[in-house]
C-alpha cells in the first residue's frame, strides 16, 4: 500500500528507530564490552585492550590461586540446585492447587506468592538474618538456600500456571470418566502437557538463585561465601580483573543453557510476564 | 484418602507463613527496640530515623532513583517494543533473546561491565577524548547518571517483558485503520497504541521501580561513597554497625514507601486504561 510518506512519518521512524537502536546498543554491549575485556594482556580495565590474552582466565583455572573464588562458585551452584529443587516441587503443587480457581483465596495465596517480586529484597534478606538468628539457626548454606526458595518461587509459579491454562479441562475429564485414578490422570495427562512450563521455570528459578545478592548477603557467614558476594569483594576492594573472566565464563555459560532451553521449552516465549 | 486439589496449595503458604510472613513480622518487632542491644522496648530508633534530615534526603533520593530509572527505560524501552510488534516473526525471535540475554547475565556481570564502560579509561571517556570533545576525562562514576545508566540496561529486560506480552496481543487492524481513517503515525502512537499498552507498561514500571530501588550492588560499587541510598543504610547499620532497630526501621521504610509507590504507579495506571479505553470504544 503505497501511503505519501509526510514528514510526520519519516519523524517518526527517525525517533523511534533511533532510540530502539540506543536500547539495543544499552541492551548488548555492555554484554560484549564484559566479553572482550576478560581477555585482556594488561592488568587494568582500559577498553578496547591494548592486546589480548587468556591469562586472567588462566589464573582464575587455577585451584591454586583462585581457590576463593571455586568455593564460592561451588557454594552458588549447590545453593541454586536445593533452592530450585524445592521451590519446582512447591511450586507446582501450589499452581495445581490455585489454578482456575476464581475464589478470593486463591487470588489472594497468587499474590502472597507473587509479591517477592516485587517486595525489596534486601528488606527481605534482613528479616530473614534476623528471624533465624533469633530461633536460634546458625548460618548455612541450606539456610540460605530456604531463604532463596522464597525469592525464586515466583517463577516456578508464573511458567507453570500459564501452561496449566492451556491445558484442556475436557482431557482431565475424559482420562477421569474412562476410569483414571487422579494419580493416573495427573501422571499421563497433566504433567506431560506442563513439564516444558516447569522446566522453563526452573531453569529462571536456578539462574535467580544464582544472581541473588540481598538474601546471600544476609545469611552468608564467614565460611558460605556465594559467588557473587564474592564478586562483589573483588570489585570494591582491588577491580580484580578476574571479575572479568569470571563473567565471561558466567555469560557463555547461561548463552549455552539459554539457547538448550530455547530448544527444549520454547524458553523465551514463557517468559512474558 | 484423596486429596482436595486446594490442599496442594498448602505447602507453599506453610513455608510462605514460616519463612516470609513470620520474618516481616519479627523485622517489624525488632524496630521497636530503644537499643542495639534489644533491652528496652520504645520508639527511639524511629523517632531519630524519621528526625534526621540526613535520612529524610535518603529515602526521597531513593525513590527518585526508582522513578527516574523508570522514565529513563520507558524511553528507550517503549520505541524498541514498537519497533518488535512490527518486526517479522524472524526478527523477533533474535529481539526477544538479545532482550532475555541480559537479563540472565548475573546482576553483579552487569554492573562490573559498567565499570568498564564508565571508568577513567572506560569506553565513554575514551571515546570523547578521541573526539576532542573535551580535554578532560569526564567523571561518569560516582555519578547520578552513570548509576541511572547502568540501571537501564540492568531493569530495561523487566519492563519489556511484560510490555512485549500485552503489545504482542493487540490487533495491528487497529493501528492500520487508524493510518486509514488519516491520523499520522505520531497520532496512532499516542491515541491508540499507548493507550492499549498501558497495563504492560505498568507492570513492567512496577518490576523496573522496585528492582532499581533495592539494587544493593549497583548502587554501591557505581554509587560509591557519594550517593547514599536506603539498602547501603540497611546494609551498614546491621552488617557494620550491629544497630538492628535502625536497620529495620529503614528496612521497613523501604518496605513500606515502594509498597505505596507501586500501589501509587498500579491506580494511575488502572485510571489511564480505563479513561483511555472507553475513548477509543467511543470516540
Amino acid at each position: 500500500m503505497a501511503r505519501r510518506r509526510s514528514a510526520a512519518d519519516i519523524s517518526y521512524a527517525l525517533v523511534v528507530g533511533g532510540l530502539a537502536a540506543l536500547a539495543l546498543l544499552i541492551l548488548v554491549g555492555p554484554v560484549v564490552i564484559v566479553l572482550l575485556t576478560s581477555f585482556t594482556d594488561g592488568r587494568s580495565l582500559r577498553f578496547p585492550p591494548a592486546g589480548l590474552s587468556t591469562q586472567w582466565y588462566e589464573m582464575l583455572f587455577d585451584p591454586a590461586r583462585s581457590r576463593p573464588i571455586h568455593r564460592a562458585a561451588g557454594n552458588s551452584l549447590y545453593v541454586a540446585a536445593m533452592a530450585t529443587g524445592a521451590a519446582v516441587i512447591l511450586g507446582t503443587l501450589a499452581a495445581i492447587g490455585i489454578a482456575r480457581r476464581g475464589q478470593g483465596w486463591a487470588r489472594a495465596l497468587d499474590t502472597l506468592f507473587m509479591s517477592p517480586l516485587i517486595l525489596p529484597g534486601i528488606a527481605f534478606g534482613l528479616a530473614a538474618l534476623m528471624y533465624f538468628t533469633l530461633i536460634g539457626l546458625r548460618p548455612s548454606l541450606d539456610l540460605i538456600a530456604l531463604g532463596h526458595v522464597i525469592v525464586i518461587v515466583p517463577f516456578v509459579l508464573r511458567t507453570t500456571s500459564a501452561s496449566l491454562s492451556q491445558l484442556d479441562p475436557a482431557l482431565l475429564e475424559s482420562s477421569a470418566s474412562l476410569g483414571a485414578g487422579w494419580f493416573y490422570t495427573f501422571r499421563r495427562v497433566t504433567l506431560p502437557t506442563i513439564a516444558p512450563g516447569i522446566a522453563a521455570g526452573a531453569f529462571l528459578a536456578f539462574i535467580a538463585s544464582l544472581d541473588n545478592v540481598p538474601v546471600s548477603l544476609f545469611l552468608a557467614g564467614p565460611r558460605s561465601d556465594m559467588l557473587p558476594i564474592r564478586m562483589w569483594g573483588m570489585m570494591e576492594s582491588t577491580l580484580d580483573v578476574r571479575v572479568a573472566a569470571v563473567s565471561g565464563v558466567l555469560i557463555v555459560a547461561v548463552l549455552a543453557l539459554m539457547l538448550l532451553m530455547e530448544r527444549l521449552t520454547g524458553l523465551t516465549r514463557r517468559m512474558s510476564i | 484418602m484423596r486429596l482436595a486439589e486446594w490442599q496442594l496449595a498448602m505447602p507453599l503458604t506453610l513455608a510462605f507463613a514460616a519463612f516470609f510472613l513470620a520474618p516481616l513480622l519479627i523485622l517489624a518487632a525488632i524496630s521497636t527496640f530503644d537499643d542495639d542491644q534489644l533491652a528496652r522496648v520504645g520508639f527511639a530508633q524511629w523517632i531519630k530515623f524519621l528526625g534526621d534530615p540526613f535520612y529524610w534526603r535518603v529515602v526521597r533520593d531513593t525513590l527518585a532513583l526508582g522513578l527516574m530509572t523508570v522514565a529513563a527505560t520507558v524511553l528507550v524501552g517503549f520505541p524498541l517494543a514498537l519497533v518488535f510488534v512490527e518486526a517479522s516473526p524472524r526478527w523477533q525471535r533474535v529481539l526477544l533473546f538479545v532482550i532475555v540475554l541480559p537479563l540472565l547475565t548475573s546482576v553483579v556481570v552487569r554492573t562490573f561491565a559498567w565499570i568498564v564502560i564508565l571508568g577513567q579509561e572506560g569506553v565513554i571517556n575514551r571515546t570523547i577524548m578521541a573526539l576532542g570533545l573535551s580535554p578532560a576525562p569526564l567523571r561518569l562514576l560516582q555519578t547520578e547518571f552513570g548509576l541511572i545508566l547502568a540501571l537501564t540496561q540492568i531493569e530495561m529486560p523487566l519492563l519489556l517483558l511484560p510490555l512485549l506480552g500485552v503489545m504482542s496481543r493487540l490487533d495491528p487492524a487497529l493501528g492500520d485503520a487508524s493510518q486509514a481513517l488519516g491520523a499520522s503515525r505520531w497520532r496512532t502512537l499516542f491515541r491508540v497504541t499507548l493507550p492499549l499498552a498501558v497495563p504492560g507498561l505498568v507492570s513492567g514500571c512496577l518490576l523496573v521501580f522496585a528492582s532499581s530501588t533495592t539494587a544493593f550492588i549497583s548502587q554501591s560499587v557505581i554509587g560509591g561513597n557519594r550517593l547514599v541510598y536506603l539498602p547501603l543504610v540497611i546494609w551498614q547499620q546491621s552488617l557494620v554497625v550491629y544497630n538492628w532497630p535502625l536497620a529495620a526501621v529503614a528496612a521497613l521504610t523501604l518496605l513500606v514507601s515502594v509498597s505505596a509507590c507501586v500501589v501509587a504507579i498500579s491506580a494511575l495506571g488502572r485510571q489511564i486504561a480505563g479513561g483511555r479505553a472507553a475513548g477509543v470504544a467511543h470516540g
